[in-house]
């Protein structure tokens, strides 16, 4: 089964840590991506970066900044292959924001 | 039973399905080919069977059940001699971790639990929340559907898991007793058997058989906690008539704590059941009770028990200290801290004080034992 482990966390928490903390964080990660369950995995520009598109009317409506305001916004997220949720759950706790106060949402991807 | 099935099919839905099809077969059968040697094992069998059939008339689902390409025995043509109970395993554990997985909604880890390891019916469980019969049966689906589609998986969690996953489970259980102690007796009762299996499957858990003998020895005074004819009086420990307590199940909730202390339990509930324990001696051991809410209140960093605590001190002989540790608590909107005030003024002469604390807890209170319990205390003063 796949999953989603979307991670929402602080913007800029890495930078404000010691450097042997930041060097940890960034091992932590490498780690994760190494791990052959993971399927795919992106990391976003900073929420800056984010325009809101909708249409109405048939018109194209763009706004600036990520869709919502929250505190902790989504920097990033993995694709896991994984048998069970317990699995997966297993991991998500090893992604570092968790220790930092981000919140990683687990989803199951819809079999195609 | 279902158990068994959920762990072969893994889903809920079928195992249900499958424990019925063989219940109305046996019910077919058995009055006229009498009952097989071991009926458990015969449903269980016959059940799995059905699925199997089930499951090959409708071969796009076969790849989703685990298990599956093992084929068993035909349809009912086993050997009934052959089977035995302990050739069915016991996947109650399994079903027990399931139910209670911290990625379901709380009501809906009480609900399945109550359905598949208690066997109540949907309305039964319904009734004991007081919400419709609807209500629960979208409140189980839910949970269902959450299991099956998120892969929530049927096993027992691995070591580095299963420490939070039992206490998981243990809330689970303890939430289903309050329940029932609150005056619904059947959930109660309930909560019990299911500590015991619990306590049973994980014999080296201590906090298992803390949360068992602490649910049997409150559960062994529940006849005298209440008074008057409908049980609309609330009795206080010190005041309740010992003679309604059930001794027996007190002794045999003392020997599950004594087990799981020998186990080197010092968690929650098995201060708990110890306190518990204390409190149902024949002269209370008051020093050693407040000592025991203090480690309570370590382990937790609770108010309520720091509350507890300040009471037993004042059982003890010292209510001017235990006002001064009430008065430290921040629990303005908790009626239990605003009773406590108002004995322990009471017991220092401080009428007028007493009388303000005891109004303010006559405002908090929701029930009619309660209510009726400070009006009398009021009018005491």
């Amino acid at each position: 089964m796949q999953y989603a482990l979307m991670i929402y966390a602080e913007p800029g928490y890495a930078e404000t840590l010691p450097q042997a903390e930041r060097e940890a964080v960034l091992a932590e990660f490498a780690e994760l991506l190494d791990d052959p369950r993971c399927v795919a995995s992106a990391q976003l520009q900073p929420a800056e970066t984010a325009t809101c598109v909708r249409v109405a009317g048939g018109r194209t409506l763009m706004t600036d900044g990520p869709f919502a305001d929250t505190k902790e916004v989504l920097g990033g997220l993995f694709l896991l292959e994984a048998a069970n949720l317990d699995e997966v759950l297993e991991v998500a706790a090893r992604v570092p924001a968790t220790r930092f106060g981000g919140v990683v949402e687990v989803r199951p991807v819809v079999a195609r | 039973m279902l158990a068994s099935l959920v762990g072969f099919l893994g889903d809920f839905d079928k195992a249900e399905d499958a424990a019925q099809e063989a219940f109305a077969i046996a019910a077919e059968r058995w009055p006229a080919s009498g009952l097989p040697p071991n009926p458990g094992a015969w449903l269980v069998t016959t059940a799995r069977n059905r699925a199997i059939d089930r499951i090959r008339r409708e071969r796009t689902l076969a790849g989703k059940i685990h298990l599956l390409p093992a084929p068993e025995a035909v349809m009912d043509e086993f050997d009934d001699s052959a089977i035995d109970d302990s050739a069915i395993k016991d996947e109650r554990l399994e079903l027990i971790f399931t139910c209670c997985h911290p990625a379901l909604p709380l009501d809906g880890q009480v609900a399945l639990t109550l359905r598949a390891l208690g066997g109540l019916e949907t309305a039964e469980i319904a009734r004991a929340f007081l919400v419709s019969e609807e209500t629960m049966k979208r409140r189980l689906t839910r949970a269902k559907t959450k299991i099956k589609a998120t892969g929530i998986p049927f096993a027992v969690p691995g070591a580095h898991l299963l420490p939070d996953r039992v206490d998981a489970v243990l809330a689970v259980i303890y939430l289903i007793f309050n329940e029932g102690y609150s005056g619904r007796v059947d959930l109660a009762a309930e909560a019990i058997s299911l500590g015991r299996v619990l306590a049973m499957l994980m014999p080296d858990q201590p906090e298992a058989h803390g949360l068992l003998a602490l649910m049997m020895i409150h559960h062994a005074r529940r006849r005298a906690r209440f008074s008057g004819q409908d049980g609309e009086d609330l009795v206080l420990l010190e005041d309740q008539d010992r003679s309604l307590w059930d001794m027996p199940q007190i002794a045999a909730g003392r020997a599950v704590l004594d087990r799981a202390i020998a186990l080197g339990g010092r968690g929650a509930y098995v201060i708990q059941a110890a306190i518990a324990s204390l409190q149902t001696a024949e002269a209370v051991d008051w020093p050693q009770v407040a000592e025991l809410y203090r480690r309570l209140a370590d382990l937790t960093g609770s108010a309520v028990v720091e509350l507890n605590r300040a009471a037993a001190l004042a059982q003890a002989g010292d209510p001017a200290a235990a006002l001064r540790a009430v008065d430290r608590l921040d629990l303005d909107g908790y009626l239990y801290f605003h009773s406590t005030r108002g004995e322990l003024l009471r017991r220092l002469g401080r009428d007028a004080e007493a009388r303000t604390a005891y109004g303010r807890a006559l405002e908090l209170a929701t029930t009619t034992p309660e209510r009726r319990f400070l009006t009398r205390r009021l009018d005491q003063l």
